[in-house]
């Protein structure tokens, strides 16, 4: 149980790390950009899908090696998110801000896979 | 913001992130690793969990639930869900030579997300208002 032991300390670590860089990269954001729109949350996802991708391409898909525990189920996965996405695109719906709403789920949709290919391709190419 | 609010969200996302871990394992063992069920389980089900917070908080602000927003929810449900490994996963479907798999995964994962945070501010909002 020691190895179990140890790869969920690797996620809760880097999940901790993740989530206190999405909280201070959001506020920033909102500070610098407003809060009309959840640029924070789209930058965070945007960035997070770069370095998954970067990550798939040079590493591949090993799934319990420990830098990928680390890196990806904790640090990237704490890093962004899908809840604050889903909340933010409801409450925009629902305040009557319906084509925001729009814009929010297929700018996240696009940049996500898009930053993911690019991620990915960068990644392959420096391996 | 205080280090107070950030110590409260490491320690939410990183309590969310090991249970997503351990979503994903368990879905793994029990689903194969054919369709990604482990992230959209987390995703579906942290984004009903953040619609129901953010609409009790909304309704109780004096309570000690609205205290613990930052632990809950940029904490545990931010840590819980994720959007990268969504990416991941569906670019790594496309990779394996699955596209179609991967278009219905986007496609059942964004109206599954969106329609359990409507359920869970449902939810919410449909209980008695006497506390």
């Amino acid at each position: 149980m020691g190895h179990g032991f140890a790869s969920l300390l690797l996620v809760a670590l880097g999940g901790a790390l993740g989530g206190m860089g999405r909280f201070a990269v959001s506020n920033l954001i909102a500070h610098l950009l407003g809060k009309a729109f959840p640029w924070g949350t789209l930058i965070v996802n945007a960035s997070g899908a770069l370095i998954a991708g970067w990550l798939l391409g040079y590493y591949g898909m090993p799934a319990a090696q420990p830098l990928w525990l680390f890196a990806v189920a904790g640090l990237l996965g704490g890093y962004t998110t899908v809840s604050s996405f889903s909340l933010q695109t409801l409450e925009l719906w629902q305040s009557g801000h319906s084509l925001r709403a729009a814009i929010n789920i297929a700018a996240t949709l696009i940049l996500g896979l898009a930053m993911g290919t690019l991620g990915w391709l960068l990644g392959m190419g420096v391996r | 913001m205080s280090w107070k609010a950030y110590l409260a969200v490491g320690v939410g996302s990183g309590i969310g992130s090991v249970l997503r871990y351990a979503v994903s394992l368990a879905s793994f063992a029990a689903l194969g690793g054919y369709f990604p069920w482990g992230t959209l389980l987390v995703n579906v089900l942290g984004s009903g969990l953040i619609g129901w917070l953010a609409a009790t908080a909304s309704r109780f602000p004096h309570t000690s639930l609205a205290r613990w927003q930052p632990l809950l929810v940029a904490g545990f449900c931010g840590g819980f869900t994720t959007f990268s490994l969504f990416s991941l996963e569906t670019l790594y479907l496309i990779q394996q030579g699955h596209p179609a798999l991967a278009l219905l995964y986007v496609m059942i994962s964004l109206p599954l997300w969106l329609l359990a945070a409507w359920l869970g501010e449902r939810m919410a909002l449909s209980r008695p208002t006497t506390q």
